[in-house]
Protein backbone atom coordinates (compact mmCIF):
# COMPACT_ATOMS: atom_id res chain seq x y z
CA UNK A 1 0.00 0.00 0.00
CA UNK A 2 1.66 2.93 -0.99
CA UNK A 3 0.38 6.36 0.09
CA UNK A 4 0.02 7.77 -3.59
CA UNK A 5 -2.98 5.09 -3.99
CA UNK A 6 -6.52 5.98 -5.00
CA UNK A 7 -8.45 5.19 -2.38
CA UNK A 8 -11.50 2.92 -3.43
CA UNK A 9 -13.76 4.64 -0.62
CA UNK A 10 -13.38 8.26 0.72
CA UNK A 11 -15.55 9.36 3.37
CA UNK A 12 -15.69 12.68 4.87
CA UNK A 13 -16.97 14.81 7.24
CA UNK A 14 -20.36 11.94 8.09
CA UNK A 15 -22.38 13.32 10.43
CA UNK A 16 -26.00 11.60 10.98
CA UNK A 17 -27.89 13.19 13.56
CA UNK A 18 -31.50 12.46 15.20
CA UNK A 19 -32.83 16.15 16.22
CA UNK A 20 -32.44 19.56 15.15
CA UNK A 21 -28.65 20.28 16.62
CA UNK A 22 -28.27 23.36 18.94
CA UNK A 23 -25.55 25.76 19.64
CA UNK A 24 -24.19 24.19 22.56
CA UNK A 25 -23.81 20.40 21.04
CA UNK A 26 -22.87 21.36 17.23
CA UNK A 27 -19.08 20.96 16.57
CA UNK A 28 -18.28 20.06 20.20
CA UNK A 29 -18.53 16.97 22.11
CA UNK A 30 -18.13 18.29 25.42
CA UNK A 31 -22.11 18.99 26.03
CA UNK A 32 -22.90 15.19 25.37
CA UNK A 33 -23.89 12.84 27.90
CA UNK A 34 -22.33 10.18 25.73
CA UNK A 35 -23.93 11.05 22.51
CA UNK A 36 -26.89 13.06 23.54
CA UNK A 37 -26.39 16.74 23.64
CA UNK A 38 -27.69 17.78 27.30
CA UNK A 39 -29.09 21.20 26.14
CA UNK A 40 -31.61 20.20 23.16
CA UNK A 41 -31.51 16.35 23.25
CA UNK A 42 -30.31 15.46 19.79
CA UNK A 43 -28.50 11.95 19.18
CA UNK A 44 -25.28 12.23 17.22
CA UNK A 45 -24.95 8.84 15.64
CA UNK A 46 -22.03 9.71 14.21
CA UNK A 47 -20.04 12.54 14.24
CA UNK A 48 -17.54 14.07 11.34
CA UNK A 49 -16.69 10.29 10.64
CA UNK A 50 -13.77 11.09 8.10
CA UNK A 51 -12.05 7.67 6.72
CA UNK A 52 -10.76 6.09 3.67
CA UNK A 53 -10.46 2.21 2.07
CA UNK A 54 -7.57 1.69 0.27
CA UNK A 55 -7.67 -1.08 -2.96
CA UNK A 56 -6.86 -4.60 -1.53
CA UNK A 57 -6.97 -3.86 2.35
CA UNK A 58 -9.28 -4.95 5.16
CA UNK A 59 -10.09 -2.05 7.37
CA UNK A 60 -11.69 -2.69 10.38
CA UNK A 61 -14.06 -0.84 12.67
CA UNK A 62 -14.73 -1.61 16.04
CA UNK A 63 -16.20 -0.39 19.03
CA UNK A 64 -19.55 -1.00 21.47
CA UNK A 65 -22.88 -1.08 20.32
CA UNK A 66 -24.64 2.56 19.75
CA UNK A 67 -21.24 4.02 18.78
CA UNK A 68 -22.06 4.42 15.30
CA UNK A 69 -20.88 1.43 13.36
CA UNK A 70 -23.91 0.02 11.98
CA UNK A 71 -24.93 3.62 11.39
CA UNK A 72 -21.89 4.18 9.01
CA UNK A 73 -22.56 1.13 7.52
CA UNK A 74 -26.07 1.48 6.80
CA UNK A 75 -25.35 5.18 5.17
CA UNK A 76 -22.81 4.02 3.12
CA UNK A 77 -25.51 1.23 1.63
CA UNK A 78 -27.83 3.86 0.92
CA UNK A 79 -30.67 2.87 3.98
CA UNK A 80 -30.89 6.84 4.84
CA UNK A 81 -29.33 9.69 3.46
CA UNK A 82 -27.16 11.13 6.51
CA UNK A 83 -27.21 14.85 7.64
CA UNK A 84 -23.92 15.91 6.26
CA UNK A 85 -21.06 14.53 4.86
CA UNK A 86 -19.59 13.36 1.50
CA UNK A 87 -18.63 9.67 0.41
CA UNK A 88 -16.83 9.26 -3.24
CA UNK A 89 -15.72 5.84 -4.58
CA UNK A 90 -13.61 5.39 -7.24
CA UNK A 91 -15.88 3.11 -9.55
CA UNK A 92 -18.38 5.46 -9.37
CA UNK A 93 -17.87 8.92 -11.37
CA UNK A 94 -13.88 8.87 -10.49
CA UNK A 95 -14.36 9.50 -7.45
CA UNK A 96 -15.78 13.07 -8.30
CA UNK A 97 -19.23 12.86 -6.80
CA UNK A 98 -20.81 12.46 -3.58
CA UNK A 99 -22.85 9.01 -3.40
CA UNK A 100 -25.20 10.65 -1.26
CA UNK A 101 -26.05 13.37 -4.08
CA UNK A 102 -26.42 10.68 -6.67
CA UNK A 103 -30.21 9.57 -8.04
CA UNK A 104 -31.43 6.65 -6.46
CA UNK A 105 -30.89 4.66 -10.21
CA UNK A 106 -27.49 5.76 -9.53
CA UNK A 107 -27.20 4.27 -5.73
CA UNK A 108 -29.00 1.33 -7.01
CA UNK A 109 -26.40 0.40 -9.44
CA UNK A 110 -23.90 1.32 -7.33
CA UNK A 111 -25.17 -0.94 -4.45
CA UNK A 112 -25.40 -3.39 -7.32
CA UNK A 113 -22.12 -3.45 -8.54
CA UNK A 114 -19.09 -1.31 -6.96
CA UNK A 115 -19.86 -2.34 -3.33
CA UNK A 116 -21.24 -5.63 -1.97
CA UNK A 117 -22.74 -6.06 1.20
CA UNK A 118 -23.11 -9.11 3.94
CA UNK A 119 -25.23 -8.25 7.11
CA UNK A 120 -25.25 -10.22 10.21
CA UNK A 121 -28.92 -11.16 10.03
CA UNK A 122 -29.23 -13.05 6.48
CA UNK A 123 -32.77 -12.73 6.21
CA UNK A 124 -31.96 -8.66 5.10
CA UNK A 125 -29.46 -9.86 2.63
CA UNK A 126 -31.46 -13.16 1.41
CA UNK A 127 -34.40 -13.71 -0.32
CA UNK A 128 -35.63 -16.50 1.62
CA UNK A 129 -37.70 -18.26 -0.41
CA UNK A 130 -35.91 -18.02 -3.95
CA UNK A 131 -33.16 -20.49 -4.36
CA UNK A 132 -29.51 -19.86 -3.82
CA UNK A 133 -28.96 -19.16 -7.85
CA UNK A 134 -31.51 -17.00 -8.00
CA UNK A 135 -30.09 -14.62 -4.74
CA UNK A 136 -26.56 -14.57 -6.82
CA UNK A 137 -28.46 -13.89 -9.97
CA UNK A 138 -30.44 -11.09 -8.62
CA UNK A 139 -27.28 -8.85 -8.51
CA UNK A 140 -25.99 -9.97 -11.77
CA UNK A 141 -30.10 -9.33 -13.17
CA UNK A 142 -29.45 -5.82 -11.88
CA UNK A 143 -26.44 -5.23 -12.98
CA UNK A 144 -27.96 -5.78 -16.59
CA UNK A 145 -27.19 -9.10 -17.68
CA UNK A 146 -30.03 -10.91 -20.06
CA UNK A 147 -28.36 -14.16 -20.04
CA UNK A 148 -29.32 -16.67 -17.98
CA UNK A 149 -26.38 -19.60 -18.47
CA UNK A 150 -24.39 -16.75 -18.22
CA UNK A 151 -25.67 -16.06 -14.37
CA UNK A 152 -25.90 -20.31 -13.57
CA UNK A 153 -21.92 -20.05 -14.68
CA UNK A 154 -21.12 -17.70 -12.15
CA UNK A 155 -23.76 -18.82 -9.63
CA UNK A 156 -22.14 -21.71 -9.62
CA UNK A 157 -18.79 -20.82 -9.31
CA UNK A 158 -19.13 -18.53 -6.77
CA UNK A 159 -20.83 -21.41 -4.63
CA UNK A 160 -18.21 -23.37 -5.13
CA UNK A 161 -15.75 -20.70 -4.09
CA UNK A 162 -17.71 -20.84 -0.47
CA UNK A 163 -17.99 -24.56 -0.30
CA UNK A 164 -21.79 -25.27 -0.96
CA UNK A 165 -22.59 -27.83 -3.41
CA UNK A 166 -23.77 -27.02 -6.49
CA UNK A 167 -25.84 -29.59 -6.55
CA UNK A 168 -27.67 -27.50 -4.08
CA UNK A 169 -27.98 -24.31 -5.91
CA UNK A 170 -31.65 -24.71 -6.77
CA UNK A 171 -32.73 -24.88 -3.45
CA UNK A 172 -34.15 -21.95 -0.99
CA UNK A 173 -31.48 -20.32 1.44
CA UNK A 174 -34.47 -20.95 4.28
CA UNK A 175 -33.22 -24.43 4.27
CA UNK A 176 -29.67 -23.68 5.32
CA UNK A 177 -27.94 -23.79 8.29
CA UNK A 178 -26.73 -19.97 9.32
CA UNK A 179 -23.06 -20.68 8.27
CA UNK A 180 -24.03 -21.69 4.91
CA UNK A 181 -26.48 -18.89 4.61
CA UNK A 182 -24.00 -16.35 5.75
CA UNK A 183 -21.90 -18.32 2.94
CA UNK A 184 -24.45 -17.58 0.10
CA UNK A 185 -24.83 -14.08 1.26
CA UNK A 186 -21.00 -13.63 0.38
CA UNK A 187 -21.43 -15.04 -2.74
CA UNK A 188 -24.31 -13.02 -3.43
CA UNK A 189 -22.04 -9.72 -2.58
CA UNK A 190 -19.49 -10.95 -4.78
CA UNK A 191 -21.02 -11.89 -7.53
CA UNK A 192 -20.42 -8.64 -10.02
CA UNK A 193 -17.05 -8.14 -8.57
CA UNK A 194 -17.31 -5.38 -6.72
CA UNK A 195 -15.04 -3.48 -5.70
CA UNK A 196 -15.72 -2.89 -1.81
CA UNK A 197 -16.94 -5.35 0.50
CA UNK A 198 -19.04 -4.41 3.77
CA UNK A 199 -19.15 -6.93 6.25
CA UNK A 200 -21.59 -6.02 9.31
CA UNK A 201 -20.79 -8.32 11.89
CA UNK A 202 -20.90 -11.68 10.07
CA UNK A 203 -19.64 -13.92 12.64
CA UNK A 204 -21.90 -12.58 15.11
CA UNK A 205 -24.62 -15.04 16.09
CA UNK A 206 -22.88 -18.29 14.61
CA UNK A 207 -20.89 -21.12 16.93
CA UNK A 208 -16.91 -21.19 17.07
CA UNK A 209 -16.38 -23.64 14.43
CA UNK A 210 -18.71 -22.21 12.12
CA UNK A 211 -17.32 -18.86 12.66
CA UNK A 212 -13.87 -20.02 11.94
CA UNK A 213 -15.04 -21.24 8.60
CA UNK A 214 -16.73 -18.07 7.33
CA UNK A 215 -13.62 -16.24 8.26
CA UNK A 216 -11.06 -18.08 6.80
CA UNK A 217 -13.58 -18.13 3.66
CA UNK A 218 -13.25 -14.13 4.36
CA UNK A 219 -9.76 -14.54 4.18
CA UNK A 220 -9.33 -16.95 1.01
CA UNK A 221 -11.95 -14.24 -0.70
CA UNK A 222 -9.43 -11.48 0.09
CA UNK A 223 -6.32 -12.90 -1.24
CA UNK A 224 -8.13 -14.39 -4.55
CA UNK A 225 -9.46 -11.33 -5.50
CA UNK A 226 -7.78 -8.34 -3.90
CA UNK A 227 -11.52 -6.65 -2.65
CA UNK A 228 -11.22 -4.15 -0.41
CA UNK A 229 -13.22 -4.48 3.00
CA UNK A 230 -14.89 -2.67 5.46
CA UNK A 231 -15.39 -4.82 8.03
CA UNK A 232 -17.55 -3.90 11.29
CA UNK A 233 -17.48 -5.75 14.58
CA UNK A 234 -18.07 -5.12 17.94
CA UNK A 235 -15.46 -9.04 18.21
CA UNK A 236 -11.66 -7.67 18.39
CA UNK A 237 -11.02 -10.91 18.06
CA UNK A 238 -12.43 -11.19 14.21
CA UNK A 239 -10.48 -7.97 13.88
CA UNK A 240 -7.47 -9.17 14.24
CA UNK A 241 -7.96 -12.14 12.55
CA UNK A 242 -8.45 -9.78 9.20
CA UNK A 243 -7.86 -6.22 9.59
CA UNK A 244 -4.99 -4.50 8.13
CA UNK A 245 -5.69 -1.45 9.86
CA UNK A 246 -8.56 -0.20 12.69
CA UNK A 247 -10.39 2.19 13.92
CA UNK A 248 -12.29 2.51 17.00
CA UNK A 249 -15.59 3.97 17.35
CA UNK A 250 -16.91 5.62 20.35
CA UNK A 251 -20.33 8.32 20.81
CA UNK A 252 -20.49 8.42 17.36
CA UNK A 253 -16.69 9.30 16.40
CA UNK A 254 -13.37 8.19 15.85
CA UNK A 255 -11.36 8.02 18.86
CA UNK A 256 -8.11 5.75 17.27
CA UNK A 257 -6.81 4.74 14.22
CA UNK A 258 -4.00 2.83 13.12
CA UNK A 259 -2.21 -0.97 12.37
CA UNK A 260 -4.22 -3.18 13.56
CA UNK A 261 -1.20 -4.22 15.59
CA UNK A 262 -0.57 -1.18 16.63
CA UNK A 263 -3.61 -1.07 18.12
CA UNK A 264 -4.00 -4.06 19.72
CA UNK A 265 -0.06 -3.94 21.09
CA UNK A 266 -0.16 0.30 22.10
CA UNK A 267 -3.70 1.06 23.10
CA UNK A 268 -3.70 5.00 23.42
CA UNK A 269 -7.01 6.13 24.41
CA UNK A 270 -8.64 4.91 28.21
CA UNK A 271 -11.39 2.83 26.15
CA UNK A 272 -9.06 1.38 23.64
CA UNK A 273 -7.39 -0.27 26.52
CA UNK A 274 -10.27 -1.29 27.97
CA UNK A 275 -11.34 -3.04 24.79
CA UNK A 276 -8.12 -4.94 24.12
CA UNK A 277 -7.72 -6.17 28.12
CA UNK A 278 -11.16 -7.83 27.49
CA UNK A 279 -9.86 -9.86 24.82
CA UNK A 280 -9.13 -13.19 25.71
CA UNK B 1 -82.64 1.63 -26.31
CA UNK B 2 -84.37 2.44 -22.79
CA UNK B 3 -85.18 6.03 -22.26
CA UNK B 4 -84.59 5.68 -18.91
CA UNK B 5 -81.03 5.98 -18.98
CA UNK B 6 -78.29 8.08 -20.57
CA UNK B 7 -76.63 6.92 -23.60
CA UNK B 8 -74.57 4.11 -23.01
CA UNK B 9 -75.23 4.24 -19.60
CA UNK B 10 -73.07 6.79 -17.63
CA UNK B 11 -73.26 10.79 -17.43
CA UNK B 12 -71.33 12.54 -20.26
CA UNK B 13 -69.13 13.86 -17.58
CA UNK B 14 -67.80 10.61 -16.47
CA UNK B 15 -67.59 9.24 -19.99
CA UNK B 16 -65.38 12.18 -21.30
CA UNK B 17 -63.06 11.38 -17.86
CA UNK B 18 -62.50 7.47 -18.60
CA UNK B 19 -61.44 8.72 -22.38
CA UNK B 20 -59.36 11.61 -21.34
CA UNK B 21 -57.29 8.82 -19.16
CA UNK B 22 -57.65 6.84 -22.42
CA UNK B 23 -56.28 9.12 -24.40
CA UNK B 24 -53.20 9.83 -21.68
CA UNK B 25 -53.08 5.82 -21.59
CA UNK B 26 -52.61 6.21 -25.14
CA UNK B 27 -49.98 8.86 -25.55
CA UNK B 28 -47.86 6.63 -22.65
CA UNK B 29 -47.73 3.27 -23.92
CA UNK B 30 -48.21 0.75 -20.81
CA UNK B 31 -48.25 3.12 -18.41
CA UNK B 32 -50.85 2.52 -15.89
CA UNK B 33 -53.11 5.49 -16.03
CA UNK B 34 -55.34 6.36 -12.64
CA UNK B 35 -58.80 7.04 -13.53
CA UNK B 36 -62.38 6.93 -10.99
CA UNK B 37 -64.13 3.77 -11.84
CA UNK B 38 -67.52 4.32 -11.55
CA UNK B 39 -70.79 2.44 -10.32
CA UNK B 40 -72.23 -0.02 -12.73
CA UNK B 41 -75.05 -2.27 -12.14
CA UNK B 42 -72.42 -5.43 -11.75
CA UNK B 43 -69.70 -5.80 -8.84
CA UNK B 44 -65.93 -4.78 -9.53
CA UNK B 45 -64.12 -7.34 -10.20
CA UNK B 46 -66.72 -8.60 -13.26
CA UNK B 47 -64.98 -6.79 -15.66
CA UNK B 48 -66.26 -3.39 -14.91
CA UNK B 49 -62.98 -1.62 -16.42
CA UNK B 50 -63.69 -3.53 -19.75
CA UNK B 51 -67.42 -1.99 -19.54
CA UNK B 52 -66.49 1.42 -18.64
CA UNK B 53 -63.99 1.88 -21.29
CA UNK B 54 -66.81 0.16 -23.81
CA UNK B 55 -69.18 2.86 -22.61
CA UNK B 56 -66.94 5.40 -22.99
CA UNK B 57 -66.16 4.87 -26.32
CA UNK B 58 -69.09 3.32 -27.79
CA UNK B 59 -71.55 5.26 -30.57
CA UNK B 60 -74.19 5.32 -32.88
CA UNK B 61 -72.60 2.98 -35.93
CA UNK B 62 -70.09 0.82 -33.78
CA UNK B 63 -70.47 -2.69 -34.11
CA UNK B 64 -70.01 -4.39 -30.65
CA UNK B 65 -68.32 -7.81 -30.20
CA UNK B 66 -68.12 -9.45 -26.46
CA UNK B 67 -66.02 -12.32 -25.84
CA UNK B 68 -65.14 -14.68 -22.56
CA UNK B 69 -61.91 -16.34 -22.61
CA UNK B 70 -62.98 -16.76 -26.80
CA UNK B 71 -66.21 -17.52 -26.58
CA UNK B 72 -68.83 -14.84 -27.88
CA UNK B 73 -71.92 -17.36 -25.99
CA UNK B 74 -70.77 -17.12 -22.03
CA UNK B 75 -73.24 -16.07 -19.65
CA UNK B 76 -70.83 -13.08 -18.93
CA UNK B 77 -70.46 -12.13 -22.89
CA UNK B 78 -74.35 -12.34 -23.67
CA UNK B 79 -75.33 -10.16 -20.22
CA UNK B 80 -72.60 -7.73 -21.51
CA UNK B 81 -73.62 -7.54 -25.22
CA UNK B 82 -78.00 -7.26 -23.51
CA UNK B 83 -76.52 -4.54 -21.05
CA UNK B 84 -74.99 -2.30 -23.73
CA UNK B 85 -77.51 -2.95 -26.56
CA UNK B 86 -80.27 -2.10 -23.77
CA UNK B 87 -78.67 1.65 -23.67
CA UNK B 88 -77.44 2.12 -26.83
CA UNK B 89 -79.21 1.61 -30.24
CA UNK B 90 -75.88 -0.43 -31.66
CA UNK B 91 -75.74 -3.30 -33.49
CA UNK B 92 -73.88 -6.64 -31.91
CA UNK B 93 -71.96 -9.13 -34.01
CA UNK B 94 -70.14 -12.55 -33.35
CA UNK B 95 -67.86 -12.05 -36.15
CA UNK B 96 -64.27 -10.93 -35.71
CA UNK B 97 -63.82 -8.50 -39.21
CA UNK B 98 -67.38 -6.87 -38.55
CA UNK B 99 -66.43 -5.20 -35.16
CA UNK B 100 -65.96 -2.21 -34.20
CA UNK B 101 -64.90 -2.47 -30.73
CA UNK B 102 -64.16 -6.05 -29.23
CA UNK B 103 -64.55 -6.23 -25.57
CA UNK B 104 -62.88 -9.25 -24.31
CA UNK B 105 -62.39 -11.33 -21.78
CA UNK B 106 -58.77 -13.18 -21.33
CA UNK B 107 -58.48 -13.99 -25.16
CA UNK B 108 -57.05 -12.00 -28.25
CA UNK B 109 -59.57 -13.48 -31.39
CA UNK B 110 -57.38 -15.45 -33.53
CA UNK B 111 -58.24 -13.06 -37.20
CA UNK B 112 -56.35 -10.73 -37.09
CA UNK B 113 -57.73 -7.47 -36.32
CA UNK B 114 -57.36 -4.63 -38.41
CA UNK B 115 -56.74 -1.03 -39.00
CA UNK B 116 -59.99 0.91 -37.08
CA UNK B 117 -61.03 -1.89 -34.66
CA UNK B 118 -60.62 -1.24 -30.81
CA UNK B 119 -59.90 -4.50 -28.56
CA UNK B 120 -61.21 -3.92 -25.13
CA UNK B 121 -59.64 -6.34 -22.14
CA UNK B 122 -60.97 -6.95 -18.49
CA UNK B 123 -58.08 -6.50 -16.59
CA UNK B 124 -58.00 -8.52 -12.54
CA UNK B 125 -54.78 -7.23 -12.32
CA UNK B 126 -53.38 -4.26 -14.12
CA UNK B 127 -49.70 -4.13 -11.94
CA UNK B 128 -47.19 -6.83 -13.23
CA UNK B 129 -44.94 -5.67 -10.65
CA UNK B 130 -48.05 -6.94 -8.05
CA UNK B 131 -46.46 -10.91 -7.77
CA UNK B 132 -43.29 -9.30 -6.23
CA UNK B 133 -44.16 -6.08 -4.40
CA UNK B 134 -46.90 -5.89 -2.71
CA UNK B 135 -47.22 -1.79 -1.87
CA UNK B 136 -48.39 0.41 -4.68
CA UNK B 137 -45.84 3.06 -3.20
CA UNK B 138 -43.17 0.76 -4.68
CA UNK B 139 -43.97 -0.31 -7.55
CA UNK B 140 -45.00 3.18 -8.75
CA UNK B 141 -41.23 3.99 -7.91
CA UNK B 142 -39.96 0.63 -9.76
CA UNK B 143 -41.83 1.54 -12.83
CA UNK B 144 -40.69 5.13 -12.72
CA UNK B 145 -36.90 4.18 -12.34
CA UNK B 146 -37.33 1.22 -14.62
CA UNK B 147 -36.66 -1.56 -11.92
CA UNK B 148 -37.83 -4.42 -13.48
CA UNK B 149 -34.69 -6.63 -11.98
CA UNK B 150 -37.64 -8.35 -10.09
CA UNK B 151 -39.58 -9.66 -12.64
CA UNK B 152 -36.15 -11.22 -14.57
CA UNK B 153 -35.30 -12.67 -11.14
CA UNK B 154 -38.65 -14.66 -10.73
CA UNK B 155 -38.28 -15.81 -14.68
CA UNK B 156 -35.13 -17.13 -13.46
CA UNK B 157 -36.43 -19.32 -10.64
CA UNK B 158 -38.90 -21.01 -12.67
CA UNK B 159 -35.25 -21.73 -15.17
CA UNK B 160 -33.78 -22.58 -11.85
CA UNK B 161 -36.58 -24.69 -10.34
CA UNK B 162 -38.39 -25.99 -12.79
CA UNK B 163 -35.66 -26.08 -16.31
CA UNK B 164 -38.15 -23.66 -18.07
CA UNK B 165 -40.97 -20.85 -18.00
CA UNK B 166 -43.76 -21.83 -15.75
CA UNK B 167 -45.63 -18.53 -16.62
CA UNK B 168 -48.97 -19.64 -18.39
CA UNK B 169 -50.81 -16.07 -18.05
CA UNK B 170 -50.28 -12.96 -17.36
CA UNK B 171 -46.65 -12.78 -19.22
CA UNK B 172 -44.92 -9.72 -18.51
CA UNK B 173 -44.23 -7.85 -21.47
CA UNK B 174 -41.82 -4.67 -22.05
CA UNK B 175 -43.74 -1.32 -23.80
CA UNK B 176 -41.88 0.22 -26.26
CA UNK B 177 -38.72 -0.17 -24.23
CA UNK B 178 -40.14 1.81 -21.08
CA UNK B 179 -42.96 0.06 -19.55
CA UNK B 180 -43.12 -3.81 -18.15
CA UNK B 181 -47.13 -4.61 -18.10
CA UNK B 182 -49.43 -7.26 -17.84
CA UNK B 183 -51.03 -7.59 -20.70
CA UNK B 184 -54.00 -9.27 -18.49
CA UNK B 185 -54.34 -12.92 -18.31
CA UNK B 186 -54.33 -13.75 -22.01
CA UNK B 187 -52.49 -17.11 -22.31
CA UNK B 188 -48.89 -16.71 -23.36
CA UNK B 189 -50.16 -17.98 -27.07
CA UNK B 190 -51.87 -14.42 -27.36
CA UNK B 191 -48.74 -12.16 -26.56
CA UNK B 192 -47.04 -12.21 -30.00
CA UNK B 193 -50.74 -10.77 -31.55
CA UNK B 194 -49.59 -7.60 -29.04
CA UNK B 195 -46.06 -6.38 -30.90
CA UNK B 196 -47.02 -4.55 -33.96
CA UNK B 197 -50.36 -5.27 -34.43
CA UNK B 198 -52.90 -2.68 -36.60
CA UNK B 199 -55.43 -2.57 -33.89
CA UNK B 200 -55.68 -0.53 -30.73
CA UNK B 201 -55.24 -2.60 -27.22
CA UNK B 202 -56.90 -0.70 -24.60
CA UNK B 203 -56.69 -1.99 -21.00
CA UNK B 204 -59.33 -1.43 -18.04
CA UNK B 205 -59.14 -2.41 -14.65
CA UNK B 206 -62.44 -1.48 -11.92
CA UNK B 207 -61.93 -2.23 -9.20
CA UNK B 208 -58.18 -1.13 -9.13
CA UNK B 209 -58.78 2.04 -11.29
CA UNK B 210 -56.17 1.79 -13.64
CA UNK B 211 -56.51 2.27 -17.53
CA UNK B 212 -53.42 1.16 -19.82
CA UNK B 213 -53.07 0.84 -23.92
CA UNK B 214 -51.12 -0.30 -26.76
CA UNK B 215 -51.15 1.99 -29.50
CA UNK B 216 -51.25 0.20 -33.27
CA UNK B 217 -47.85 -0.53 -34.69
CA UNK B 218 -45.93 -0.63 -30.53
CA UNK B 219 -43.17 -2.77 -29.81
CA UNK B 220 -44.30 -5.21 -27.18
CA UNK B 221 -41.75 -7.48 -26.22
CA UNK B 222 -42.60 -10.86 -23.54
CA UNK B 223 -39.82 -11.06 -20.87
CA UNK B 224 -36.85 -13.71 -21.59
CA UNK B 225 -33.43 -13.90 -21.21
CA UNK B 226 -31.02 -13.81 -24.66
CA UNK B 227 -30.67 -17.43 -24.23
CA UNK B 228 -33.80 -19.10 -23.43
CA UNK B 229 -36.28 -17.75 -25.94
CA UNK B 230 -39.94 -16.82 -25.08
CA UNK B 231 -42.05 -19.82 -26.58
CA UNK B 232 -45.95 -19.75 -26.88
CA UNK B 233 -47.85 -23.27 -25.50
CA UNK B 234 -47.53 -25.73 -28.48
CA UNK B 235 -50.29 -28.73 -28.28
CA UNK B 236 -48.24 -31.65 -29.59
CA UNK B 237 -49.94 -32.51 -33.01
CA UNK B 238 -53.12 -31.88 -31.06
CA UNK B 239 -56.03 -30.25 -33.27
CA UNK B 240 -59.92 -29.17 -32.77
CA UNK B 241 -61.91 -31.81 -32.73
CA UNK B 242 -64.68 -29.30 -34.76
CA UNK B 243 -62.62 -27.94 -37.08
CA UNK B 244 -59.74 -29.73 -37.11
CA UNK B 245 -57.47 -26.72 -36.57
CA UNK B 246 -54.03 -27.09 -35.53
CA UNK B 247 -52.62 -23.40 -35.06
CA UNK B 248 -55.24 -22.02 -32.71
CA UNK B 249 -55.58 -21.78 -28.89
CA UNK B 250 -57.11 -24.76 -27.77
CA UNK B 251 -59.01 -25.61 -24.81
CA UNK B 252 -59.41 -29.11 -23.10
CA UNK B 253 -62.68 -30.19 -22.52
CA UNK B 254 -63.40 -33.32 -20.37
CA UNK B 255 -66.76 -35.44 -21.00
CA UNK B 256 -67.43 -36.95 -17.75
CA UNK B 257 -70.07 -39.62 -19.39
CA UNK B 258 -67.50 -41.16 -21.73
CA UNK B 259 -64.37 -40.39 -19.61
CA UNK B 260 -62.79 -38.92 -22.65
CA UNK B 261 -60.34 -35.80 -23.34
CA UNK B 262 -60.51 -33.83 -26.22
CA UNK B 263 -59.65 -30.35 -27.70
CA UNK B 264 -61.25 -27.18 -29.12
CA UNK B 265 -60.87 -24.00 -30.77
CA UNK B 266 -61.29 -21.65 -27.78
CA UNK B 267 -62.44 -18.55 -29.88
CA UNK B 268 -65.54 -20.09 -30.84
CA UNK B 269 -66.32 -17.60 -33.53
CA UNK B 270 -63.20 -18.36 -35.57
CA UNK B 271 -63.99 -22.32 -35.18
CA UNK B 272 -67.74 -21.89 -36.21
CA UNK B 273 -66.74 -20.12 -39.45
CA UNK B 274 -64.25 -22.48 -40.17
CA UNK B 275 -66.46 -25.48 -39.66
CA UNK B 276 -68.93 -24.22 -42.23
CA UNK B 277 -66.14 -23.28 -44.61
CA UNK B 278 -65.11 -27.10 -44.56
CA UNK B 279 -68.66 -27.95 -44.29
CA UNK B 280 -69.54 -25.88 -47.55
CA UNK B 281 -65.95 -27.22 -49.48
CA UNK B 282 -67.40 -30.44 -48.98
CA UNK B 283 -70.92 -29.83 -50.66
Amino acid sequence: MYLNETPVLSIRDLTVRYGKGCSACSGRADNRDKNRCIACGTVWATDGISLDVYPGEVLGIVGESGSGKTTLMRALYFDFVPSFGSAVLRDYEDGQKNIWEASSAAQRMIKNTVMGMVYQNPVLGLRMNYSAASNIAEKIIAAGSRNAGQMTGRAMELLDAVEISTSRMSEAPKNFSGGMQQRVQISKALANNPALLLLDEVTTGLDLSVQAKVLDLIRKIKALYGISILLVSHDLAVIRMLADRTIVMLDGAIIESGLTDQILEDPQQAYTQQLVHSLI
Amino acid sequence: MSKNYNYAFLDEGSKREIRRATLKAVAIPGYQVPFGSRELPIGRGWGTGGIQLTLSLIGPGDVLKVIDQGSDESVNAVNIKKFVGLCTDIETTTETPEATLIQSRHRIPEIPLKNGQILIFQVPLPEPLRIVEAREEVTKKMHAEKDYAPLWLQLYESLIRYKKVTLASEYPCLVEGRYMMNPSPIPRFDNPKLHKAECLYLFGAGREKKIYAVPPYTDVVSLAFDDVPFEIESFGGKHCRLCGSTDTYLDEVFDQQSGKRFHQCSDTSYCRKLSSQKAQNRE
